[in-house]
């Protein structure tokens, strides 16, 4: 059924068709709609789950840690400078192979502080070892929201869904809500088989030594590998039963005849659909999205590039001091094809600035001045900078 | 007596008690007898690599005896953790989870959530260190407290980062000399106070706490029983002497612990919703020096260093404040005071 719902608001209403027996949060902007629509579910009966109100992100993601360890479906959901905080206890589950979603409400990292939209705070742990998928808008939000379920309880990974904040989590859309005979007929029961029982007592998170540390990071890296098809097949499960799909790994739209492609993930995405659309038929490009970021399905990504002389990677965060994350992936990835496109890479939207539609063809301009191995931040406003950086 | 030969006799044992006639029982074993027949659950098996004489792993095994098999284990980073679970070895059999140094009581927190919403009667039990207790993991642990989950939380206090190689922690004694706090020329061991974390625990009103010691195993079992059968948080604080942090033989961890309650050092206490409810009365108060010279992390306390004497004046000066607020000198003979609690009995309180 159609709704005018507010982003945080439908993916609450996700998380709870969903059916988790635990909820553990601790507010911060932009994901505090997100964990207050859902305390509201619970108080009003809507929800029977256990909701754990936390004195810190730490504790947060500890509680879902201990509770998907008790076999219990799990969900947290943070941002920013929460998730930072969540750091630390981020790699413990996923190293530990616990299931759970934790929508992330992408917000920038201080200093200086911000609490607006960009992706600095999922980008700083992506080598947690939890499975990324980034949503374009609220109805990909609340579809990926449903599918993580699947996704995470089937490969014994834990998922971020990654929403951009106030982007998607304030905006107000028409979205379709499921019902709970759809996300029953796709979400079975959780159970667990390495969850904590007096009857079958196991030692969870002992210490490995370098004889088996190796062989036990070997194993999540080719657990998140063989994660790839778990993702596709739950988007094609799940349209199969709502007639959506939110786009597998990534998506590629525009001419196939388009020499130039953009890469980019997120809501930003749905910006470039509309100015491709609008650009003189022969500079459109062909435009992709990025929903996987973990697993990197370089693979699919090299297949998506085929054909092109030149991919513009945009992305909302990058390194200080070597440029952007998700650029530097993708050269990498398109190294291994016989003819590779140029790649050029640009930051953009940094926290918070607005990406008008404008953005694409200024980016297509400002390509055309970088060099194959460049990083440049496409919105910089040189006037704002103090002269010695101008 | 080899352990096959023990078992065939208590099996023996059991067939002659099952055959007596119901009531009859009671009068013809004496108590002593009837405990000994009382199998022990145990929830840490020997083999695992604790240092001898860790009063830690002492204390753990006591601990997880008296709360028996239904019960769900988290442990913070620290000795206990290493030594216990060695991959692809385990000594615990009981389901245990080590997760980070800090989160103990969070992710304890998150079982207890989970034990409730699938209507599990299973008991929690978070267990760390004092370094995982009192410093690092002690936020985590205030927000169970107040959030009332039904765990018990048990802090092995040895009174330093042992498993790092013994550094300074809050629960460090004033003077104790760790690898951070070390004597030389401007200092003489550590500057500040053992944190009061009973105190601050106390502040949480949860329906029990106390603090125990390795010297009294029993008053550990009872207060263990106590406390997993209580519907909410409870906090137990149980001294565990470290051999290698002390410096101490491992042969005397348990006499040099039970010294630090007979001198007053670590009083022994129960707390009821925050209000005093109990003591273990020390029937004759040693000098703190008794405690203090056997062990090595105190002996630039022993020089002739003029800052060492004032330094033992301190120390002694606290331990009679303890005395004091906590009303700890017994009167007379007491079977439950830091000698009658010492002795070993069977069969209960005799007199
Ligand atoms: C966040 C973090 N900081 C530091 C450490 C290193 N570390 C591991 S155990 C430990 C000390 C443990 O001390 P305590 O809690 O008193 O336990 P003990 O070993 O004495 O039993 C430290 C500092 C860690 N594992 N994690
Ligand atoms: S170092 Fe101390 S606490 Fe650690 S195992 Fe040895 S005796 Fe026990
Ligand atoms: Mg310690």
């Amino acid at each position: 059924m159609l709704h005018a719902l507010e982003g945080s608001q439908a993916i609450a209403q996700a998380v709870a068709l969903c059916r988790p027996a635990v909820v553990a949060a601790y507010p911060i902007t932009p994901q505090t709609h997100i964990v207050e629509n859902i305390s509201k579910l619970v108080a009003d009966g809507k929800l029977k789950c256990e909701f754990v109100s936390v004195e810190s992100e730490f504790s947060a993601a500890s509680v879902v840690l201990g509770s998907a360890a008790t076999g219990a479906r799990s969900y947290t959901a943070s941002s920013s400078q929460g998730i930072l905080l969540m750091a630390e206890v981020l790699f413990d589950i996923a190293g530990m192979r616990l299931p759970m979603v934790l929508t992330c409400a992408n917000r920038a990292i201080s200093a200086p502080i911000n609490i607006w939209n960009d992706h600095q705070d999922a980008m700083t742990v992506r080598d947690s070892g939890w499975i990324q998928l980034y949503c374009a808008d609220n109805q990909e939000a609340i579809d990926t929201t449903i599918q993580a379920f699947r996704i995470s309880e089937r490969t014994e990974l834990p998922v971020m869904v990654c929403v951009d904040g106030f982007v998607l989590t304030h905006t107000l859309e028409v979205v379709d809500m499921p019902n709970a005979e759809q996300v029953d007929s796709y979400l079975p029961p959780f159970t667990f088989k390495n969850k904590l029982d007096p009857k079958h007592p196991l030692s969870l998170g002992t210490l490995v030594g370098p004889e088996y540390y190796t062989e036990a990071r070997y194993s999540l890296h080719r657990a998140l590998e063989k994660a790839l098809p778990e993702i596709e097949s739950a988007d094609a499960d799940w349209a199969k039963i709502c007639g959506r799909a939110s786009g597998g790994l990534l998506t590629v739209d525009g001419p196939e005849s388009a020499s130039v492609g953009v890469l980019a993930m997120g809501s930003v995405v749905s910006t470039l659909t509309e100015a491709n659309e609008i650009l003189p038929g022969k500079k459109r490009v062909r435009l992709m999205k990025l929903r996987a970021f973990r697993p990197f399905p370089a693979e699919a990504l090299r297949q998506a590039c085929a054909g092109l002389k030149e991919l513009i990677v945009l992305e909302r965060a990058f390194s200080p001091g070597c440029g952007g994350i998700l650029g530097t992936e993708v050269r990498a990835a398109l190294a291994g094809m016989a003819k590779p496109p140029a790649v050029r890479n640009f930051a953009v939207g940094l926290g918070g600035r607005d990406i008008p539609l404008g953005t694409l063809s200024k980016l297509l301009d400002a390509a055309k001045a970088q060099g194959n191995e460049g990083f440049s931040i496409l919105d910089v406003e040189p006037e704002r900078l103090p002269p010695e950086d101008r | 007596m080899d352990s096959t030969k023990l078992k065939q006799e208590i099996q023996e044992r059991r067939a002659q008690m099952q055959s007596a006639p119901k009531e009859g029982v009671a009068g013809q074993h004496n108590m002593e007898e009837l405990r000994k027949l009382q199998p022990r659950y145990r929830g840490l098996e020997a083999g695992h690599r604790a240092c001898q004489g860790c009063g830690e792993a002492l204390a753990a095994r006591l601990v997880t005896e008296a709360a028996g098999p239904d019960v769900i284990l988290t442990n913070a980073t620290g000795c206990l953790e290493v030594f216990t679970t060695p991959w692809p070895q385990s000594a615990w059999r009981l389901p245990w989870i080590h997760s980070l140094f800090e989160n103990s009581a969070a992710v304890a927190s998150g079982v207890e959530a989970a034990l409730k919403a699938q209507g599990r009667s299973t008991k929690v039990i978070a267990q760390g260190g004092d370094g995982g207790t009192f410093d690092i993991g002690f936020q985590a642990l205030s927000g169970m407290l107040e959030r009332q989950h039904n765990i018990l939380y048990v802090c092995y206090d040895n009174e330093a980062y042992m498993n790092t190689g013994i550094q300074r922690s809050g629960s460090t004694p004033h003077a104790a000399m760790t690898t951070t706090s070390p004597p030389g020329k401007e200092r003489m061991g550590k500057r500040h106070m053992k944190k009061d974390l009973l105190s601050i625990i106390a502040a949480h009103h949860i329906p029990y706490a106390a603090s125990a010691s390795v010297a009294y195993p029993a008053d550990i079992r009872r207060k263990v029983r106590r406390a997993v059968s209580i519907e909410g948080p409870t906090f137990l604080l149980i001294h565990s002497p470290c051999p290698l942090g002390w410096g101490i033989e491992s042969d005397i961890s348990i006499e040099v612990a039970r010294l630090a309650v007979q001198t007053g050092l670590f009083p022994i206490i129960e707390l009821e919703r925050g209000e005093l409810t109990g003591v273990m009365p020390i029937r004759n108060p040693r000098p703190v020096t008794d405690y203090l010279k056997l062990q090595n992390r105190f002996k630039h306390l022993f020089t002739d260093d003029p800052r060492a004497r004032k330094e033992r004046e301190h120390v002694q000066a606290l331990a009679d404040h303890n005395i004091e607020i906590y009303q700890l000198r017994g009167e007379g003979v007491d079977a439950l005071d830091t000698d009658g609690a010492d002795t070993v009995r069977r069969g209960g309180v005799v007199d």
